[in-house]
C-alpha cells in the first residue's frame, strides 16, 4: 500500500499544474502562429486525425522526457546491456541514433531466470530447430501450423503448471484478448481486479459481458460485490447471470505484490464463480520449483479454473498459454479466434520454451534450474531489504522480483532516469497513464543473472542518485545496524 | 339567506382590502414601493422555499436482507464454462514433422503442401536462415520487455526503416504478432462517434478492432463498389455534422475469406470524393502484387501517399512473424503511445526482425520470384477449371485459390463437412495437403465456405499437376 504524505501530494499537484499551464500557453501561441500561416493543402474537408486535447499529454508532457523511454539497446537483454546513445537537435521532439553504446547494468528487462541471452543448453537446440522447421510455419494452427514441437510444448506446459491440458499462442497479449470473448459473452459477468493489465481489460471489453471492478487485492470487497451482483441479477432485466468469472493476476507488474489467492479462491468457490489467474510475471519466477503463485501460497492448481501465463518473462521467448481441464482446452481449440486465425508460434521460440522448462525442472541433467530459482529469490530479498534500509519507499511483497520505488513528483522521473544512466545503470521509470497521476515510480526487475557485485553496484548508484534527487521518503536505518545485517547475510 | 351570505362575503373582502391597503399604502422600503400584492407574492415564495427544503416523498424501498441475499446466492446456478463437447470439436489437425515448405512430412509420409502461405518460397532459404542464426547467437530468442522499457533492439529500428524504404513511405512501426496489428491500429485512430465503412467479408482481426473502437460501423456488400458508393452517399448526405467527425473506409487488399482483390483505384476515387480516410490491410498482398511486390498500390498504380494507413502481417510472404503498419509520420508517431498492442506487449523477437530484413532484401534483389508465383497461379487455374462440383471463386491474381461448391447443400455446416471429407481423402490417398475454411463461432462473416489452396513460388509444375489430378478424382467420387 502506498502512503502519500500531504506535502508530497501538494508539491506533485503543483508541479503538474505548472506543466499543464505552461503547455496550454504554448498551445495558445502555436494556434496563433498556425492561424497566420496557410493551412496545409490536401487536407481540407478532413477532420484531423487527432483532436487538440487528445494528444495534449503526449505533446506537452511526454515529449519533454521522451529520452527516458524507448531506449534502444544493441545487445541481448541480459544483466549488462549496451544502451545506444541518442541525441536531439530540437529539444527532444525527434531523437537520432548514434553508433556509440554504453555498457549499463540492466535493472529493467523481464529476464527473471536469466534465459534472455544465449544459454548453453537452450541455444544449440533452438538453432537445430530453426534448421529443421525454419523460422515460421506461415500457417494457422488448424491448417498446417501444428508441428510436433507445438504438441510437445503443450504437454510440457500442462505438466509444469499442474493442469490436465494446455494450449499455446504466439503472443501473450492476444491470449487474453482472444480467450475471454470465447469463454463468456453477453449475459455473463466479469469481475476483475482494479489494477489488471490492459490485455485483460481489452479482452473483457471485447467479450460483450458486463464488467465490474473490485478493490485491488481485497477479498472482502470481492465478496461484497459478488453478493450484491448475484442478488441483483443483470442490469435492468434482473435475470440471473449466465456465469461469473473473476480475473486476478499472480504478481501485479506495477505494484510488485502477490495476490491474496487462497482467500479469493475460497470466496469464489462459495459463490460458484469461476476463477481466471493471469500468471504473466509469476510463472517460473516464484515458488520453490518455479511453478508460480499457486506453489508459493499453497493453493492446489485444480482449484483455479483457468490459468494463463506468458513465456516472455521467465522463459526468454515469446507467446502465451492457457492451462485448464481437457474439455475447456478442447473447446478453445475448436472456437478460439487466436487459434483459428493467427499464425502459429514460431518453432525456434517453441523450442526455447521447451528447453527452458526442462532446465527449470532439472530434466536436462543438471541442477542449473534449482540454482537459478534460489538465486532469484535471494537476489530479490537482498535488494528489497537493502533499499528499504536506505530509506526508499519500496512496494511489493518479499520473494517478488518486481520492486517499484516511489518517485511521485514529475520532475524526479527524468532526473532519476538520466542520473542513473550517467552512472551506467539502466532503470525503468513509469508515469501516467500506466500508473495513477500522482504515483509515478521507478520499477526494478531483478534477474537470476545478476551477481551479488552487480546488485551492490546498483544499490550504490541508486542510493547516490536518490540522495541527489530527494526520494528517500522514509528515515534510513543507522549504519551500525546495516553492518550487523551484512554479517548475517554472508 | 343568500343575501346574508353575500353580505358576509362582501364584508370580509372589504376587511381584507382595508388590511392590505391601509398600513402599507405609502410605505417605501429600500426605495421599493410596497403594495398589497407584494405581501402575497412574498408569502408564496416563502411557502415554495419551505416545500423545497422538505424531503420529497418516495415510496419506502425495502433493501434485501442478508438472509434473502444468502438465499439468492444459494439458488443461483451458473452455466458451465464450456458447452458440451461434440464430435466435431474433437477433430485434430495434421501434425507436421518438418518445415512447412512446398513439401513437408506428415505422419512419416512426404506430402505436397498447399496449406502454408509461403508465397515466395522463402521458408528454408539459406540467407534468411543464416541471418536468423547470427541473430539468435547475439540476442537470444526473446526481447524480454515492451518497446518502452529496453525492449527496443537495434534490429527493430533497422527493420522499420527497411520496410518504410521498401514501401516508399516516411516511417513504419513494428508489431509483435500479425493478427494484433489490425486490432490495435483501428482502436488507436477510431474512437466513439467516428464512422467506419467496412466490407462485410473482413476477417476476425478487423471485426474485433472495430468492436473495440466503439465507433459506428456500417457494412457494405463484399467487394461491391456500387454498394460502397451508395453507403458513402447516404452517410454524407444525411449527416451535416459528418464534416467534423473522422471517417474511415476499411478494406483488405486480398480478402482471406474469399480470395477477392479490392479495386483500389475505385476506392481512392470514392475516398477523395467523399473525404474519407482509407485503412488497408495488406497481409496477403505484400510481397505478392505489383511488379516488385510492393502491394496493391503498386499494382493499381496509385501513389502510396493517397492511402492513409497500411497494415500487414508478416507471417505470409515474408516467412517470419509479426506485423507492421506504415503511413505518414503523424500516423506512425501517434501509434507509439496510443496503440495498446504496441505499448503493453513485449516486442518482436529480434531473430524474426532480422529474418524480415533479409526477406525484404531478397525480394528486392530477385523480383523474378514474383513472375514464378504468377505462372504457378495461372497453371493452377488452368488445371482446376474442370473439377466436377467445385468452382474457382477467387481473383485470377490471388495466391489464395478459393474453391467453392457449385451446388451448396443449404447450410454452411453440411457444406463444411462435405469439404472436410474431400480434404481428408486427398491427404490420405494422394498425399496432397489442402485445407477448408475454418470459422470461429465468434466470426460475423457470412461468406460461403470453401477449400483454400495457398500457392507458393516454390511449387514445381509436377506439384501443381498432382493437386489438380487428385482433386478431380476425389471430387468426382464424393460430390457426384
Amino acid at each position: 500500500m502506498v502512503r502519500l504524505p500531504y506535502l508530497t501530494a501538494l508539491t506533485t499537484l503543483f508541479s503538474y499544474g505548472l506543466l499543464f499551464a505552461f503547455g496550454q500557453l504554448r498551445d495558445f501561441f502555436r494556434k496563433i502562429i498556425d492561424w497566420s500561416k496557410s493551412t496545409s493543402k490536401g487536407l481540407e474537408g478532413y477532420a484531423p486525425i487527432c483532436l487538440g486535447l487528445e494528444d495534449f499529454y503526449t505533446r506537452r508532457l511526454y515529449l519533454r522526457i521522451q529520452d527516458c523511454f524507448c531506449r534502444p539497446i544493441a545487445s541481448a537483454p541480459d544483466a549488462w546491456i549496451d544502451v545506444v546513445e541518442r541525441y536531439s537537435n530540437d529539444n527532444n521532439k525527434t531523437l537520432h541514433r548514434t553508433s556509440n553504446t554504453t555498457k549499463c547494468l540492466n535493472l529493467g528487462s523481464y529476464n527473471y531466470l536469466g534465459f534472455a541471452a544465449a544459454d548453453e543448453y537452450c541455444t544449440p537446440r533452438v538453432i537445430e530447430s530453426l534448421k529443421k522447421y525454419s523460422s515460421s510455419t506461415c500457417s494457422i494452427r488448424v491448417d498446417g501450423g501444428t508441428t510436433d514441437l507445438h504438441n510437445e510444448l503443450e504437454e510440457l506446459v500442462a505438466r509444469f503448471v499442474g493442469k490436465p491440458a494446455a494450449i499455446t499462442f504466439g503472443m501473450g497479449y492476444v491470449t487474453n484478448s482472444a480467450i475471454i470473448p470465447i469463454l463468456i459473452g453477453k449475459g455473463g459477468l466479469i469481475i476483475s481486479d482494479s489494477l489488471n493489465h490492459n490485455s485483460i481489460v481489452n479482452g473483457a471489453r471485447g467479450s460483450g459481458a458486463a464488467v465490474r471492478v473490485f478493490q485491488h487485492n481485497n477479498p472482502s470487497h470481492l465478496e461484497e460485490v459478488l453478493r450484491e451482483l448475484i442478488a441483483e441479477g443483470q442490469p435492468r432485466t434482473h435475470r440471473p447471470w449466465k456465469k461469473i468469472i473473476v480475473i486476478v493476476e499472480g504478481i501485479y507488474s506495477m505494484e510488485g505484490e502477490l495476490c491474496q489467492l487462497p482467500e479469493i479462491i475460497s470466496v469464489c468457490k462459495k459463490y460458484k464463480a469461476y476463477t481466471y489467474l493471469d500468471e504473466a510475471h509469476s510463472i517460473g519466477a516464484v515458488g520453490k520449483t518455479g511453478r508460480g503463485v499457486c506453489e508459493l501460497l499453497g493453493v492446489d492448481p485444480a482449484d483455479v479454473d483457468i490459468m494463463m501465463g506468458t513465456f516472455t518473462k521467465s522463459f526468454g521467448s515469446c507467446g502465451g498459454y492457457i492451462a485448464a481441464s481437457k474439455e475447456i482446452i478442447r473447446y478453445l481449440k475448436y472456437g478460439c479466434p487466436a487459434h483459428l486465425y493467427a499464425t502459429s508460434m514460431s518453432p525456434p521460440a517453441v523450442q526455447q520454451v521447451i528447453s527452458a522448462i526442462k532446465v527449470i525442472l532439472g530434466e536436462d541433467g543438471s541442477s542449473r534450474g534449482a540454482q537459478k530459482l534460489a538465486h532469484i529469490r535471494e537476489n530479490s530479498n537482498f535488494f528489497r531489504s537493502e533499499l528499504q534500509k536506505m530509506g526508499f519507499e519500496v512496494l511489493g511483497d518479499s520473494d517478488s522480483p518486481v520492486m517499484p520505488i516511489m518517485l511521485y513528483n514529475p520532475a524526479k522521473i527524468p532526473a532519476f532516469s538520466r542520473e542513473c544512466l550517467k552512472q551506467n545503470v539502466a532503470v525503468v521509470t513509469v508515469a501516467f497513464p500506466a500508473t495513477p497521476l500522482l504515483l509515478a515510480r521507478a520499477r526494478i526487475c531483478i534477474s537470476a543473472a545478476h551477481s551479488r557485485e552487480d546488485l551492490i553496484k546498483g544499490l550504490e548508484v541508486i542510493s547516490k542518485v536518490g540522495d541527489l534527487v530527494g526520494i528517500k521518503y522514509f528515515p534510513a536505518e543507522p549504519p551500525n545496524h546495516q553492518g550487523h545485517d551484512h554479517k548475517k547475510l554472508e | 339567506m343568500a343575501s346574508a351570505v353575500m353580505n358576509m362575503i362582501t364584508a370580509a373582502l372589504d376587511w381584507v382590502t382595508v388590511i392590505f391597503d391601509a398600513p402599507l399604502a405609502r410605505a417605501v422600503v429600500f426605495g421599493v414601493h410596497i403594495d398589497g400584492h407584494l405581501v402575497v407574492e412574498v408569502l408564496l415564495v416563502a411557502v415554495i422555499l419551505f416545500q423545497l427544503t422538505r424531503k420529497s416523498y418516495k415510496p419506502p424501498k425495502k433493501p434485501l436482507t442478508e438472509k434473502e441475499i444468502d438465499d439468492l446466492c444459494e439458488e443461483w446456478v451458473p452455466e458451465p464454462l464450456h458447452p458440451p463437447i461434440t464430435e466435431e470439436m474433437k477433430a485434430e489437425p495434421p501434425i507436421l514433422e518438418s518445415a512447412a515448405g512446398p513439401h513437408t512430412v506428415i505422419d512419416g509420409k512426404e506430402v505436397v503442401n498447399f496449406a502454408s502461405a509461403n508465397y515466395l518460397g522463402l521458408l528454408g532459404n539459406e540467407k534468411i536462415a543464416d541471418s536468423c542464426i547470427s541473430s539468435l547467437e547475439k540476442y537470444g530468442v526473446g526481447s524480454c520487455g515492451p518497446r518502452g522499457f529496453y525492449g527496443t533492439i537495434d534490429v527493430h529500428l533497422d527493420c522499420e526503416t527497411r520496410i518504410a524504404k521498401f514501401m516508399g513511405t516516411p516511417d513504419s512501426i513494428l508489431y509483435s504478432y500479425g493478427i494484433s496489428t489490425i486490432f490495435s491500429v483501428i482502436p488507436a485512430f477510431c474512437k466513439k462517434g467516428d464512422i467506419i465503412v467496412v466490407d462485410e467479408g473482413v476477417h476476425w482481426g478487423v471485426q474485433n478492432g472495430l468492436y473495440l473502437s466503439r465507433s459506428t460501423v456500417v457494412y457494405f456488400k463484399h467487394n461491391d463498389m456500387a454498394s460502397l458508393e451508395s453507403t458513402l452517399e447516404k452517410l454524407t448526405r444525411e449527416n451535416k455534422r459528418a464534416e467534423k467527425i473522422r471517417r474511415y473506409i476499411v478494406v483488405e487488399a486480398i480478402y482471406q475469406n474469399s480470395g477477392q482483390i479490392a479495386p483500389l483505384n475505385e476506392i481512392v476515387r470514392l475516398k477523395e470524393k467523399y473525404r474519407f480516410r482509407v485503412i488497408l490491410d495488406e497481409s496477403h498482398s505484400f510481397g505478392v502484387l505489383g511488379n516488385s511486390g510492393r502491394g496493391l498500390a503498386e499494382y493499381y498504380g496509385v501513389p502510396i501517399e493517397k492511402i492513409d494507413i497500411i497494415t500487414a502481417g508478416m507471417g505470409n510472404a515474408l516467412a517470419t512473424d509479426g506485423g507492421f503498419c506504415t503511413g505518414s509520420v503523424r500516423v506512425v508517431d501517434h501509434q507509439r503511445l496510443s496503440s495498446s498492442g504496441y505499448v503493453f506487449s513485449a516486442s518482436l523477437p529480434p531473430y524474426l526482425a532480422s529474418a524480415a530484413i533479409s526477406a525484404v532484401n531478397y525480394l528486392e534483389d530477385n523480383p523474378s520470384v514474383l513472375t514464378q508465383l504468377r505462372s504457378n497461379i495461372d497453371l493452377l487455374w488452368k488445371g482446376l477449371s474442370d473439377i466436377p462440383g467445385l468452382a474457382i471463386a477467387s481473383h485470377p491474381l490471388s495466391p489464395i485459390v478459393y474453391l467453392k461448391l457449385k451446388k451448396s447443400t443449404g447450410s454452411s455446416k453440411s457444406d463444411l463437412e462435405l469439404l472436410n471429407v474431400i480434404t481428408d481423402r486427398v491427404l490420405k490417398e494422394d498425399s496432397v495437403f489442402i485445407v477448408s475454411t475454418k470459422r470461429s463461432v465468434l466470426d460475423k462473416c457470412r461468406l460461403p465456405v470453401g477449400i483454400r489452396l495457398f500457392v507458393s513460388a516454390g511449387h514445381s509444375e509436377t506439384d501443381i499437376h498432382k493437386v489438380c489430378d487428385s482433386l478431380r478424382r476425389v471430387a468426382a467420387l464424393v460430390l457426384v
